[in-house]
């Protein structure tokens, strides 16, 4: 049973500036990742990419644009029966035909025949009847493949092994010329002839002028992001929506940037269009890794929205202060301090902000390599959301001999590494000093709050946002979702509630969904997204005074939990 | 007592050993799961030798195609350079002579060169003899040792060796 309230707010709603968390001075950008999103989704023009990515200049900083409105009409969405697709490209497979090296003799009639309307929706039978004749062209693949019969036999083993198959959720990265470059779940060498397949699946669409967004079949999903140089893909298994999965596929997309900048992935392809891209992400996999297996279970990525390390703010002041007044560095534009893949503090040059989005690649590249703990490191960082023609240069070292606090000096200047190494020996001695670090380990063995010191017994767990800090706050994971099993259940359901929200043919502000073994309330307004769970037998009432209770007792702990002034050089 | 400065950088192929090398001179102790270096790591080790104190100042660089741009940041003000490859890889060895070609054109004229094979503890799965390496360094008159990071064969040797040729120049 769900009940849906659209336009009915709870009572005494909180005027926007002083909901908890509120922040008129933020250091991060406070744009929703699904704005960006979107902006993806009215846009059909590729080459865009680096205007629409950059929010600062390394050369030259400018203030972040306003991004696009959603514009729900540009989604294509094909829905194609279950067993079609799956059956379709087996087929292909067992035919083991080079789909990406074939003539298709009707480019245009898969897709929309028109290229400008794309807002038609494709019947069911087009897609299914033309991908028979796609395999049906080439049922003769001895022509077009010659010798590489066995090896495509046994990648057709490989794909349809039991092993490889049961994995929720897949991600595949390739070229537009369709060569395998990254597959979360096996060897990207044996999938050749597949990532084939999807690049045939992409260039037939796009030749209709169009862009393949999603296939659905059954209970998978097949979103694609096509980009100027790449093409995305996510198959999944799981109630995550097309958007979310585009947002995940985004990410994805970010990381490569981060690793090799756009300017260098547009020079390389332009140079050579088949380029094995491999060769220059080697020891990248495990950024990708850690980043999809993190979105599996942080909501940080779908809420665009930071966590912070919870502090007394006089703490955070003074280590935010033990920064700023040790790191007087030309050129220096971030200092960040993190600890547990939460946020301590970030002293920013004055006219440049960080996106939500570009400090999760960061969080990524610390959770994700063991060697900054060995000793200070110097590495080059594509910020994408920053800039994403170019590398910052960051000094990356652990305060601490247990390696939890995190300092990153993120500079344009690459020959200021003793500089950098002078400044975090003194921010160092001063945090010490003050007994910051202290703190810090305090706060993250604390593991952060329970839900119980809400004083709400029927609140289960839930996720706040503070949209204009772009911020959130979540208590821990306690029972009954202290296994992973209900964890990840958990997660489910908020993205579930947050997509029912944020759908673009119907948003909501409100709604109350009752579930068999819990109860859900999604309240979004202009100044920040509430996301709780109840238990099952709560009523919509209850829940709604709950909410307004949960709202004050955040708005007496937000010194703790948000950063709200915004520090600087 | 006289003080004496050794910077030094690593370079070579991703996964010989460099950062092992250096955990081993440094720490005196071998990790077997080391992962991969992002960038650059910098770290230092304070020798004390016959009453000469050795500081070394090293910058272990990642092997990883992607940061071979960098490598000039870290060769250009350095005294010496360890080229590090692994004696069971033929490949390997080949990079490691390219990287004296671009040492030697883009370097300090002073810079001096060392080559290591690493992973001496492999010997049995060995692919790069002795011989040709020897004869290689030989001929562009370069420090050569074989070492191994996990059994800390010749690790102490070829800093000292390193440090003595710094030394001299």
């Amino acid at each position: 049973m769900a009940a849906e309230i659209s336009n009915d707010s709870p009572s005494d709603e909180i005027l926007q500036g002083s909901e908890p968390g509120a922040s008129r001075n933020s250091m991060l950008l406070a744009t929703d990742s699904y704005d960006d999103l979107a902006s993806y989704l009215s846009d059909t023009n590729l080459s865009s990419d680096r205007d629409r990515l950059s929010s600062g200049s390394i050369s030259e900083i400018t203030h972040p644009t306003e991004t696009e409105s959603f514009d729900p009409k540009s989604v294509i969405s094909e829905e194609v029966g279950p067993e079609v697709v799956e059956n379709e490209i087996n087929e292909q497979l067992e035919n083991s035909l080079d789909v990406s090296a074939s003539p298709v003799d009707e480019p245009a009639a898969l897709a929309t025949s028109d290229s400008d309307t794309v807002t038609e929706r494709i019947g069911l039978d087009t897609p299914t009847s033309q991908l028979s004749e796609l395999s049906t062209d080439h049922s003769q693949p001895e022509a077009c493949t010659g010798n590489n019969s066995d090896e495509q036999e046994e990648e057709v083993e490989y794909v349809h092994s039991q092993e490889w198959r049961q994995h929720r959720k897949h991600v595949f990265i390739l070229s537009q010329s369709g060569k395998p470059i990254y597959s979360r779940h096996g060897d990207e060498d044996r999938l050749v002839t597949l990532m084939g397949v999807m690049q045939a699946l992409v260039s037939v669409i796009g030749d209709g002028q169009d862009l393949l967004r999603c296939i659905t079949a059954g209970s998978h999903k097949m979103v694609f992001l096509i980009r100027e140089n790449l093409v995305l893909v996510a198959a999944a298994r799981s109630i995550e929506s097309m958007p979310q999965l585009l947002l995940q596929l985004t990410y994805v997309y970010n990381q490569v940037l981060s690793v090799l900048t756009l300017s260098q992935l547009s020079r390389i392809f332009k140079q050579r269009r088949n380029y094995d891209l491999r060769r220059l992400l080697t020891g990248a996999e495990k950024f990708f890794d850690n980043l999809l297996n993190t979105m599996d279970r942080d909501p940080c990525f779908f809420l665009g929205a930071v966590r912070c390390l919870p502090l007394e703010s006089s703490m955070r002041d003074t280590i935010a202060q033990s920064i700023a007044q040790n790191a007087k560095v030309k050129d220096l534009v971030f200092a960040i301090l993190i600890a547990d893949n939460q946020l301590i503090t970030l002293v920013r040059m004055k006219k440049y902000f960080l996106h939500p989005l570009d400090l999760h690649l960061i969080f990524n590249l610390v959770s994700a390599s063991e060697s900054f703990k060995a000793a200070e490191s110097w590495t080059p960082i594509c910020l994408p959301k920053f800039d994403s023609g170019g590398y910052l240069h960051a000094h990356i070292s652990y305060m601490d001999e247990e390696c939890r606090s995190c300092l990153l000096l993120l500079t344009v200047d690459r020959d200021v590494f003793f500089t950098l190494s002078e400044c975090k020996e003194k921010i160092r001695e001063r945090l010490v000093k003050y007994k910051c670090l202290a703190a810090i380990a305090e706060s993250v063995d604390q593991n952060g709050y329970k839900t119980s010191q809400v004083g709400i017994p029927e609140l289960r767990h839930f996720l706040y946002k503070s949209r204009s800090a772009a911020q959130f706050s979540c208590p821990e994971y306690e029972a009954p979702y202290h296994t992973a099993d209900q964890r990840d259940r958990l997660f489910g359901l908020y993205q579930f509630l947050h997509h029912r929200i944020h759908s673009s043919s119907r948003p909501l502000k409100i709604l109350f969904h009752v579930g068999s073994h819990e109860t859900l309330l999604g309240w979004v307004t202009s100044g920040f997204e509430l996301y709780a769970v109840f238990g099952p037998l709560v009523t919509k009432s209850a829940a709604i005074n709950s909410v307004n209770k949960l709202l004050k007792w955040i708005k007496k702990e937000e010194d703790r939990f948000f950063i709200l002034n915004s520090p600087t050089f | 007592m006289s003080v004496h400065e050794v910077k030094l950088c690593l370079l070579g192929d991703s996964g010989v050993g460099k950062s092992s090398i250096v955990h081993r001179f440094v720490y005196d102790s071998f990790r077997p799961a080391m992962t991969s270096t992002i960038g650059a790591a910098f770290l230092t080790k304070t020798v004390i030798v016959d009453g000469t104190t050795y500081k070394y100042q090293i910058w272990d660089t990642a092997g990883q195609e992607k940061y071979r741009a960098l490598a000039p940041m870290y060769y250009r003000g350095a005294a010496a350079a360890i080229i590090v490859y692994d004696i069971t890889q033929e490949s390997s060895f080949r990079a490691t002579k390219s990287w004296i070609t671009e040492l030697q054109k883009h370097a300090s004229p002073n810079i001096v060169l060392a080559i290591a094979g690493n992973k001496l503890d492999l010997d049995d799965l060995r692919d790069v003899q002795y011989s040709t390496a020897l004869s290689y360094a030989d001929k562009q008159g370069t420090v050569f040792v074989e070492t191994s990071a996990k059994s800390a064969a010749n690790i102490p040797a070829l800093f000292m060796e390193i440090s003595e040729a710094t030394h001299q120049n």
